[in-house]
């Protein structure tokens, strides 16, 4: 994969969408000798949709209907999960999720779940008493009657993964592009042609991971046939307390008001409520309702009582994208040459090195070569962040790099080595959101407030950007409108 | 580098250099003040208006000028500093681990430690703002660093959301910078900034507050395009059909300051869950033995003078206790908030042989006009003790001077409450 791209050169695939399944797919094909590029509109990895704001769940696999797509790449994705984890250096916290039942009535529904998993083939599913699910969780409701336990569900965080995969495939010669978002997929002989900002890109294949936009996507290659719609899903996050802290993700037996709000617990250590789900039209409205947060905080409050509001760091929407035909995954060959990973709702995250593995077997039938790339590398070198260390490593880090003794976000520890270091990764930080991601500084109780103009300031620095273009997630989301003062004399 | 100290000053702000100068008039020398920044003076140097140092100095100064007098008596006092050094934990034992980059990883040891970390602001998020997340929001405190320190301009058509002090000084310098300032809205039915603030920075430039108004959402996808606004029931609901939307650019938050207490927790030390800060007695003694707390990490105060002065104490106190010169405490007297009073600070006074003269600082929970603070314990009929004043408002902070035979001569809690003549 070291040969040039030359401008007129014919790419294997052009993959759309660098969301985890788009991300999932470009590493699945590093394995292989192929040219392949990655356009995805917004600034970063996994800043475009679903993948940024998800429960960050790892779903054992009982809750798809047997028989579906949808239950065997769950079923298959969560199984890939332990060495796709450790080969990448992601965090997962593995230990089993929980539904819980609020009284011997809804007792009946976790039969039915525990029934629809051993069809589908999920190891490990339980159904616990009362004082078993308090023993595991001692913060949860009085109220609790029951729950399914299902040990091979996890808690990750989807960025974080979404990251290190986009890493991993960059790091075998995937290239990804930007800000580059696709205006229009033309047959060509032989292929396709894509548009994808100011690039023209000539491919064999073509792969739609493009989230909530697959249905305009695959409009645009004449393949057509589906709409998406957002279902959107309001969050709240809040820092842990030992009165209200979970150990892993918490469900609720869906009742005829509702799905139920899930409370868990990230690998980072926030507790996570949420998700509402409201059907809406507009793909790019991401608001947050009073509304909204009031059901979530009800809904996660019958769970566990103790929540406490003034603990919240931050509220978001995410958006599922729903194919409003069919309840089911959409992994198909749309038109010659052209795959649509398409309507990847929950479990999307669990079933996305599935969902890959899939595609790469589609791609395969329909003549890919699948020469292994000698060259791959299915590791990133895994840097710590400075909080994750031991005194002893720490103390050497700092040696190393006096860097990683300045501090630059408090609230979550965030050093400045941590910060250069995800700027200056394959598919580094651009972005003052792309920085929260990868490091969390300006994720914690201040937001941003304290460490943002620090933030600001390496950005440019270590980027040659000029301050007023340094932006939240990309052109138009600019930090700064003005300079007060001539340029050249704001060095402190 | 040496690891033991009599006395560690953790923050390099007003509270830290003025604890740190009055231990070392108190005869202490072996001081050490850790800062996170890259210089002393901490948040004043941001703070670029007057009005510091009324009380403190009989003088106007702005926040830079302010903070100097304190880095000057350091500075001249010879008191050792250490800049871009952050402390990470305080153990119960007084072991404090910092880093730097210059110094690596560091745990020291002193005899005495002073809490002095400031606070920070409460965000958008905390308060449950809805609507979108695109750039353009941020605290007041942010943007007023991005204008007075790095030199650059966050917006250009503003709405401000809360009335606290800094969110109304930055309704000001976003004026004097050519920006349009929109309104400032307050959620409650009065402002919980100072009075003088209100004429000074809105009044005088037509700037209009908007009691019983909050944010109902804010717009944009990528940076803010505009807010929707409404009025406010007794309840702090929206009222239906008062929801108007303002095109703006930049929304900036004014909403409160919570002590910043991490490392306290750290350190074991108790905390008031009103004040987000320490429990303490009248000389700044937390829960833990040997550990002081002072400035807005403790309480946050309106006035930097208040900080200096209460910082001082704190730094005397730890200088006595190092010293061992702490006079005998005969018994505790617990000082509890009543009917009109959020909180007080100490939490409790100890009562000695000769109890000094106290200063209590409480906020009042809401506005009252024409009353007295009155100080009782439950027994007694007549108040132990009683302040009239004019107007009480949340917005400003309420000092008592009370005489220590007050302390000396009761036994029980006292209780302090408002009474409306």
């Amino acid at each position: 994969m070291t040969e040039q791209r030359g401008g007129g050169q014919m790419l294997d695939v052009v993959i759309i969408g660098a969301g985890v399944v788009g991300c999932a797919t470009a590493r699945e094909l590093s394995r292989y000798c192929l040219n392949v590029t990655v356009c995805e509109r917004a600034a970063e990895v996994g800043q475009g949709g679903a993948t940024k704001a998800n429960t960050g769940i790892v779903h054992a696999g009982y809750d798809p209907m047997p028989g579906t797509l949808m239950a065997r790449l769950n079923v298959r994705g969560n199984a890939m999960y332990d060495q796709l984890t450790a080969d990448l250096g992601v965090h997962m916290e593995r230990h089993g999720t929980l539904v819980v039942a609020f009284s011997p009535f809804e007792r009946a529904h976790l039969e039915e779940l525990l029934a629809r998993g051993q069809a589908n083939g999920v190891p490990g599913l339980r159904i616990l008493d009362h004082r078993e699910l308090m023993e595991l969780e001692p913060n949860l409701s009085p109220e609790a009657d029951s729950a399914l336990f299902a040990a091979t569900g996890g808690a990750i965080e989807p960025y974080e993964l979404t990251l290190a995969l986009a890493e991993n495939a960059a790091l075998n010669g995937v290239e990804f592009l930007f800000e580059h978002p696709v205006r229009s997929v033309k047959p060509i002989s032989g292929g396709w042609r894509v548009e994808a900002g100011e690039r023209l890109l000539e491919t064999r294949f073509v792969v739609n991971a493009a989230g909530l936009f697959a249905d305009d996507i695959s409009r645009m290659a004449g393949a057509g046939g589906f709409h998406i719609r957002p279902r959107l899903g309001q969050y709240l996050l809040l820092e842990d307390r030992a009165d209200y802290d979970v150990q892993r993700p918490l469900f609720q037996v869906p009742t005829p008001m509702g799905k139920g709000i899930v409370v868990s617990r990230t690998p980072d250590g926030n507790i996570i409520a949420g998700p509402t789900a409201d059907d809406a039209q507009d793909k790019d409205d991401l608001a947050t309702t009073a509304d909204g947060l009031a059901r979530v905080l009800t809904g996660a409050r019958k769970s566990i009582p103790r929540l406490d509001t003034r603990q919240l760091v931050a509220e978001f929407t995410g958006a599922r994208a729903v194919i409003a035909e069919q309840g089911d995954f959409l992994v198909e060959q749309g038109a010659a040459g052209f795959f649509n990973a398409a309507g990847i709702k929950s479990p999307g995250l669990t079933a996305a090195p599935a969902i890959a593995e899939e595609l790469v077997l589609l791609l395969k039938g329909a003549g890919l070569d699948t020469t292994s790339n000698p060259a791959f590398i299915p590791t990133n070198t895994h840097v710590p962040l400075f909080r994750e260390c031991s005194p002893e490593q720490q103390k050497r880090m700092i040696v190393e790099d006096p860097r990683y003794g300045r501090i630059v976000c408090r609230c979550e520890t965030v050093t400045e080595g941590d910060i250069v270091r995800a700027i200056h990764r394959p598919t580094g930080a651009r972005t003052v959101d792309g920085l929260k991601f990868r490091t969390r500084a300006g994720m914690g109780r201040c937001q941003g407030g304290f460490c943002g103009p620090r933030v600001l300031e390496i950005l440019c620095r270590e980027l040659g950007l000029d301050p007023l273009s340094v932006t939240k997630c990309g052109a138009g989301s600019e930090i700064l409108a003005g300079r007060l003062r001539p340029e050249g004399e704001n060095d402190a | 580098m040496k690891t033991e100290y009599d006395l560690i000053v953790i923050g390099g702000g007003p509270a830290g250099l003025a604890a740190a100068t009055a231990a070392y008039d108190q005869g202490l020398r072996d001081i050490l003040i850790v800062e996170r920044d890259r210089f002393l003076g901490g948040i004043l140097n941001q703070c670029i208006h007057t009005g510091f140092g009324l009380q403190e100095f009989r003088e106007e100064l702005t926040g830079p000028e302010y903070a100097q007098r304190f880095v000057d008596k350091t500075l001249e006092d010879g008191i050792p500093f250490l800049l871009d050094t952050m402390v990470l934990a305080v153990r119960p034992d007084r072991t404090i681990v910092a880093i730097s980059p210059k110094l690596g990883r560091l745990e020291l040891h002193a005899k005495a430690i002073v809490l002095s970390m400031g606070c920070r602001e409460r965000t958008r998020a905390a308060i449950m703002v809805p609507g979108t997340r695109p750039a353009g929001v941020m605290t007041a405190g942010t943007a007023q660093r991005y204008m007075n320190v790095e030199g650059y301009l966050p917006g250009h058509n503003v709405v401000i959301l809360g009335s606290g002090d800094v969110g109304l000084i930055m309704a000001r310098r976003f004026t004097l910078e050519g920006a349009r300032v929109n309104a400032v809205l307050e959620i409650m039915p009065y402002s919980t900034g100072l009075t003088r603030n209100i004429v000074q920075c809105l009044d005088d430039y037509g700037i209009p507050l908007l009691l019983n108004h909050t944010v109902t959402s804010v717009h944009g996808g990528k940076r803010v395009t505009g807010v929707s606004i409404a009025q406010v029931d007794d309840y702090r609901r929206p009222v239906p059909g008062t929801e108007r939307e303002i095109a703006c650019d930049t929304l900036i938050t004014s909403v409160g300051l919570v002590p910043e207490n991490e490392l306290s927790k750290t350190a074991g030390v108790q905390l008031d869950p009103i004040t987000g800060g320490a429990v303490v007695n009248q000389r700044l003694q937390t829960s833990v033995p040997g550990v002081f707390a002072c400035g807005n990490v403790l309480q946050v105060h309106d006035l930097v003078d208040n900080v200096s002065e209460e910082s001082q104490r704190a730094g005397r106190s730890a200088a006595l206790y190092v010293q061992d010169k702490l006079p005998q405490t005969l018994r505790s007297i617990r000082v509890v908030p009543a009917s009109g009073i959020r909180y007080v600070v100490p939490q409790c006074v100890d009562v000695t042989e000769q109890t000094e003269t106290i200063k209590l600082f409480m906020r009042p929970s809401d506005v009252f006009k024409g009353a007295s603070v009155e100080l009782r314990t439950d027994s007694r009929e007549e108040p132990l003790a009683k302040f009239r004043r004019s107007r009480l408002t949340p917005g400003e902070m309420v000092v008592l001077t009370v005489q220590g035979t007050v302390f000396a001569a009761v036994e029980a809690d006292i209780l302090v409450g408002v009474k409306v003549l």
